[in-house]
């Protein structure tokens, strides 16, 4: 394809509806919004409106940038924690199911224990690293649905293939590199898609659980000082960061998937009918 | 051929599965090496159970299988009805698999495949995903990754019954090409009589419940079976003699 080609079809992507549609969306609740504040003359502290969320972000960044740049790593450490121990977890799982029937169970019950209810347990077996506490909490959140993703995607190895695989005589081991593992890769992509944004939860929550007993940390933490202070605007700034790092991840994590998958499974191909 | 000694004979083979359905009941079956068998049958019939008996995948409940020299029992390839080709691999790595298994230098891998791949008439399609190709193509691709390996008997399970008319008839014709040229053993399986009659020397007929060896027909037409024959009167009575078996057997 030549360069002006490509050019114009990534423009045209832009001005897609898919792009468009959203963006109109945004901007008339963004101005509605303006337009509410502005009319009703409520007081920032209860809501401030986006251009004053906007201007305090701008006037804010210097505590509020580094204070991100502290969650993002929580984040980033605990997903990659939660990718390569839910990877592991599952291979294990799938070597026998008895491992499997026995453990499993519990990989669930960490699951669905509240991280609220034994975040400040764990902050306070580590609390001479906070940081670290941090991090387990988001990874308790972060690698259940990539076990039981990638679980799945083991399992569901095509039949006929698993018989070829018999007759030639592979081993236990060359059956996982190339016959498990690449089936399930779209399963334990479609976990880290999940986890991204778990991990970002999990930090949040466990941020304000450590904020409530003093600790300080990243930009949950200013989501807490600010709406203790009744700094409503900037609490709407840092929420602002948190929601965009948000949806960051998850752009990041789909691009990831589909650049490799995109010459052979039917989630990365467009149909044209 | 009926002189030579069989390269693999079935002897009072039966398969029952744990739910106690008869799959397949006291079968005797010899194929010499070289010949080209079919197995032709409705579905339950346990014509599939027969070929992976045969594959090592699943043992005899009772009876027993015979090979003529058993150092080389595993020397066999199979090719499914679906192509069954790894979707994430290219055409050259999905027929370089099975040497990719015993361990064969990638360099190696590579030549041999590559040859495979211009036997089934797939030059320049080295690169390309099984979902770029359509049903026949795939199919040859299934075909190469059996042939890669020089097996001396080859099992098929209805490989060409998803596929239309016309693709079929043109990867029967190639089959047999290939079959004379590599002087492999072949047990076909299908459930289409045209398809019987025009590949093979021997039609075994199978009836179902339970699954068993009702007769065979031997099918005395010289290779190369071109076109011609496909329509000569020599073809129809082989066909019209099968069914009438077909129709005694499904009776019985």
């Amino acid at each position: 394809m030549n360069p002006l080609k490509t050019l114009r079809s990534r423009y045209q992507s832009w001005l897609s509806p898919e792009v468009l549609a959203p963006m109109i969306v945004g901007l008339l609740s963004l101005t509605a919004w303006e337009l509410l504040v502005r009319i009703t003359g409520l007081p920032p502290f209860l809501l401030p409106g986006p251009l004053l969320v906007l201007q305090t972000l701008i006037t804010e960044w210097g505590s509020l940038w580094p204070a991100l740049l502290i969650t993002l790593k929580i984040t980033v450490i605990a997903f990659l924690l939660a990718a390569t121990s839910g990877l592991l977890i599952a291979v294990l799982f799938v070597q026998s199911r008895w491992i499997e029937r026995s453990f499993f169970p519990y990989a669930v019950i960490l699951q669905t224990t509240p991280i609220v209810a034994i975040a400040p347990l764990i902050i306070m077996w580590l609390r001479n690293n906070t940081f670290a506490a941090l991090v387990v909490c988001a990874w308790i959140v972060a690698f259940f649905p990539i076990i039981s993703n990638t679980t799945l995607g083991l399992h569901s190895v095509d039949h006929h293939l698993n018989n070829l695989f018999q007759l030639y005589g592979a081993s236990r081991w060359q059956t996982l590199i190339y016959l498990r593992l690449p089936s399930a890769l779209p399963y334990f992509l479609g976990g880290l898609k999940i986890s991204g944004g778990l991990s970002l939860i999990g930090a949040v929550v466990a941020e304000f659980v450590a904020g409530t007993g003093g600790a300080r940390s990243g930009i949950a933490y200013q989501i807490l000082m600010s709406s203790y202070n009744l700094q409503i605007p900037r609490m709407f700034a840092a929420l602002l960061l948190t929601t965009l790092s948000g949806v960051g991840i998850f752009v990041g994590l789909t691009a990831l998937s589909n650049a490799l998958l995109k010459h052979w499974h039917d989630s990365a191909i467009r149909h044209e009918n | 051929m009926a002189d030579s000694a069989p390269l693999l004979q079935l002897h009072q083979v039966s398969k029952v599965y744990r739910n106690g359905t008869v799959a397949l009941q006291d079968a005797n079956l010899a194929i010499a090496p070289g010949e080209f068998v079919s197995l032709l049958g409705a579905s339950g019939c346990g014509k599939s159970t027969v070929l992976r008996m045969i594959a090592g995948l699943g043992r005899p409940s009772t009876g027993s299988l015979w090979w003529d020299d058993p150092s080389h029992q595993g020397d066999l390839a199979f090719v499914f009805q679906e192509a069954a080709l790894m979707p994430w691999a290219t055409v050259l790595d999905n027929v370089g698999l099975p040497l990719k298994l015993k361990g064969y230098p990638p360099r190696q891998i590579r030549a041999i495949a590559q040859e495979a791949i211009a036997l089934v008439g797939l030059q320049g399609s080295e690169l390309t995903y099984p979902r770029q190709l359509s049903g026949g193509m795939r199919m040859r691709v299934s075909i190469a990754r059996a042939l890669i390996t020089d097996p001396r008997l080859m099992l098929m399970d209805e490989p060409f019954g998803a596929l239309d008319e016309m693709t079929r008839s043109r990867l029967n014709a190639d089959l047999l090409q290939l079959w004379r040229e590599k002087q492999w053993t072949v047990l076909f399986v299908t459930h289409n009589i045209y398809e019987a009659v025009y590949l093979s020397q021997r039609v075994v007929i199978m009836a179902p419940q339970p699954g068993r060896i009702h007769g065979e027909i031997t099918i005395d037409a010289p290779y190369p079976r071109l076109e011609p024959f496909r329509t000569s009167p020599e073809f129809s009575q082989y066909c019209r003699a099968i069914a009438e078996q077909l129709a005694i057997a499904d009776a019985i």
